[in-house]
């Protein structure tokens, strides 16, 4: 009998201890657009790592053997006579395989897309903490200074400082993508720094912190243990959303001829090389479009599920 | 209100003040020889000279920024290194263009974006608001050019010889022309900032056309603006009604929107007076914020569809270091979207009383 009472007993007494990132991760997985994002970020990570095994042929070195251009898309399952050579995507202006391309070029995208929003959030939180933390004359200029480059239409302010920096960084032997890679992380530094900013001064002179302070705790560890993780979910949210934007000017960047060069794969330039092929070999516009479309999307759809799921206010 | 506006007008000067300083430094921050960074590594001594001289390289760089911020206040923006012709100019030729475009986005924007966020609070649920929100996820989430391209293969190729075939690139039909104003209005002795303004105007394709009665060029240059603003305006469509719809949902919410149907008002009158007033003051601002992603996007549908802007050139001076048009450009465009941004707020405090007293 008592035997068979206990466990009982047990769980009501030791009941497990609440744990908030648990709560958020059950919302996150509960929200319809969470999920959707999710399946395709995972299906696109796939794509990326599994790139060498996924692509068909080589997306750089491998042109057709018969010479042909522009071919659309053949697939011997779906009635493409077996005589010709497959290709799932069909052939670009250089007789290479569009298919490999698109895979391929989803790394680029990904990285693209995570590196700069990582540049701004590191670089943002910096300035943002620094300026909050510091107040008075200090915080007025930076911030001040923020609004200055929020002030300009973000792909546009992008643009310019490619314009500036790629003579110099092609011409050191660089790769052309690293131009676009400043540039889209550098415009997005203000608003990661507005956000860091906001939530230092939101606890700022909460007991905790100043006791912290009269502790003699470190400001860098006040930034890591007290700070960060108080600003944790609107730079979560906002840097989801953020990679989406990235991935959006990137492509612009890329499709102007400002970003990743031929022959690389990078899904803007792959629709700025062929732009003029839209009348006569349409599949080269679709399929990269789509990739993007699709990528975007999935980081969008994310980053809402996010803000549902982490936003306390939306449950109380 | 007065002390409102005052108020926002003297914010304004130190972002003014940034903005000039950020495009001086923009172009100044080019690490190593200014001529051979503008005027290739091939330019000779003797031609680095007298365009340094030319340019006032040599001086010291406050002084430079000093010349700089001053010419800006006379109306000076430079001149352009490939063409030798004042960027003001340039900038009165093109971006009439450019805000045309921006304009016609916003109007397919708002005026498509709005119903339909309106109908899908309404319609909470339904088939048509679950469509809508599918649709505005999928829209924010396409890159414009493409769209663009994508609308120029299906109006302009695909329903070819239909009466639904749109022109696919350009700002008139080639052999449609209109006479400047100047000439018009026998304007011709007109002399700085009015000739400019007139300049201006008379760019304005579909403004020009308006107002002297000329129909035919008027039908033609909307005509061609039709495919580019749908395209442009697509991601501002989808912001706008999504935002409608949840607004008017908070609203519909409300305790007051209870009371206005059971006192027994019509259903039109409780969304459209009661309600809609309410949702459409945040609005107000998701517009204006969105005009700085049109002026960007322009960029690039112009590029898409050949129109004459100032996008198009600006990506060309780009590619020929042609740094005083991007310098201009750039400046032109922000402070646009520093002045829209102005008006969206004297705007939001003349609707909402709550602004101006706090």
């Amino acid at each position: 009998m008592t035997t068979e009472a206990l466990p009982a007993v047990k769980s009501l007494a030791i009941d497990k201890p609440f744990n908030p990132w648990r709560a958020m991760l059950v919302r996150l997985l509960r929200n319809r657009s969470a999920q959707i994002g999710l399946v395709i970020l995972a299906f696109l990570l796939l794509v990326s790592v599994g790139a060498p095994i996924i692509a068909t042929h080589d997306p750089i070195d491998f042109s057709d053997p018969n010479n042909v251009t522009r071919t659309p898309p053949c697939i011997h399952v779906l009635g493409c006579p077996a005589d010709q050579p497959q290709y799932l995507f069909g052939l670009d202006g250089n007789g290479r395989d569009l298919f490999s391309r698109v895979v391929y070029a989803t790394q680029t995208s990904l990285f693209i897309g995570v590196a700069t929003v990582t540049f701004g959030i590191i670089v943002g939180t910096v300035i943002g903490a620094l300026a909050g933390y510091a107040g008075g004359w200090f915080d007025n200029i930076i911030m001040r200074f923020m609004d200055v480059l929020l002030a300009f239409p973000s792909l546009l302010l992008a643009i310019s400082l490619v314009a500036v920096l790629r003579p110099i960084i092609i011409g050191g032997g660089l790769s052309p993508l690293i131009p676009a890679l400043f540039a889209i992380g550098f415009v997005a530094i203000p608003v990661y720094a507005r956000i860091v900013r906001a939530s230092v001064l939101s606890i700022k002179e909460q007991d905790f912190v100043s006791a912290d302070r009269a502790l003699g705790v470190s400001p860098a560890r006040l930034l890591f243990h007290r700070i960060l993780p108080n600003a944790l979910t609107p730079l979560l949210v906002q840097g989801t959303l953020g990679v989406a934007t990235a991935i959006l000017d990137a492509a612009a960047l890329g499709f102007l001829g400002l970003g990743q060069q031929p022959p690389f794969p990078e899904w803007g330039t792959m629709l700025g090389t062929e732009r003029n092929s839209v009348f006569n070999a349409p599949h080269l516009l679709i399929f990269p479009g789509l990739a993007i479309m699709i990528t975007v999307l999935s980081f969008n759809l994310l980053g809402d599920g996010l803000r549902d799921a982490l936003d306390p206010r939306l449950y109380r | 209100m007065g002390q409102f506006l005052l108020r926002r007008l003297l914010l304004i000067v130190p972002v003014l003040l940034g903005i000039i300083f950020v495009t001086f430094v923009i172009v100044h921050a080019i690490p190593g020889d200014p001529c051979s960074a503008m005027l290739g590594e091939h330019a000779t001594q003797a031609v680095c000279d007298a365009f340094k001289e030319r340019f006032g390289l040599n001086d010291n760089v406050l002084v430079q920024f000093g010349r700089y911020a001053g010419n800006l206040l006379t109306g000076d923006l430079g001149t352009s290194i490939k063409y030798g012709r004042p960027v003001g100019d340039i900038l009165l030729e093109r971006l009439p263009m450019t805000l045309e475009l921006s304009i016609g986005a916003l109007l397919f924007a708002v005026l498509v974006g709005i119903p339909l966020g309106i109908i899908s609070a309404y319609r909470h649920n339904s088939t048509l608001d679950a469509a809508t929100m599918v649709g505005a996820n999928v829209g924010v989430s396409m890159p414009v050019f493409w769209l663009g391209l994508l609308l120029a293969a299906f109006f302009g190729v695909a329903l070819k010889g239909s009466f639904l075939q749109l022109p696919t690139s350009s700002r008139l039909t080639a052999g449609v022309t209109i006479a400047p104003l100047a000439t018009t209005w026998n304007l011709q002795d007109l002399q700085g900032f009015s000739k400019g303004v007139v300049t201006f105007l008379s760019n304005m394709v579909t403004f020009n056309a308006l107002v002297t009665g000329n129909w035919k060029v008027y039908g033609d240059a909307l005509k061609h603006l039709i495919l580019p603003s749908i395209a442009l305006g697509t991601i501002p469509l989808a912001i706008i009604a999504r935002i409608t719809r949840s607004n008017l949902l908070d609203v519909l919410g409300l305790d007051y929107i209870r009371t206005a149907r059971a006192k027994g008002l019509t259903e039109r009158v409780v969304v459209f007076k009661h309600a809609m007033r309410n949702a459409m003051l945040p609005l107000v601002t998701v517009i204006g914020l969105q005009f700085g992603g049109l002026l960007g996007g322009a960029v690039l549908t112009e590029s898409v569809f050949g129109l004459p802007g100032v996008g198009k050139f600006l990506v060309d001076s780009i590619f020929q270091r042609d740094y005083p048009v991007v310098q201009g450009f750039t400046l032109a465009i922000a402070l646009i979207f520093v002045f829209v941004n102005l008006i969206v707020d004297i705007s939001y405090a003349y609707l909402d009383p709550r602004v101006r007293l706090s």
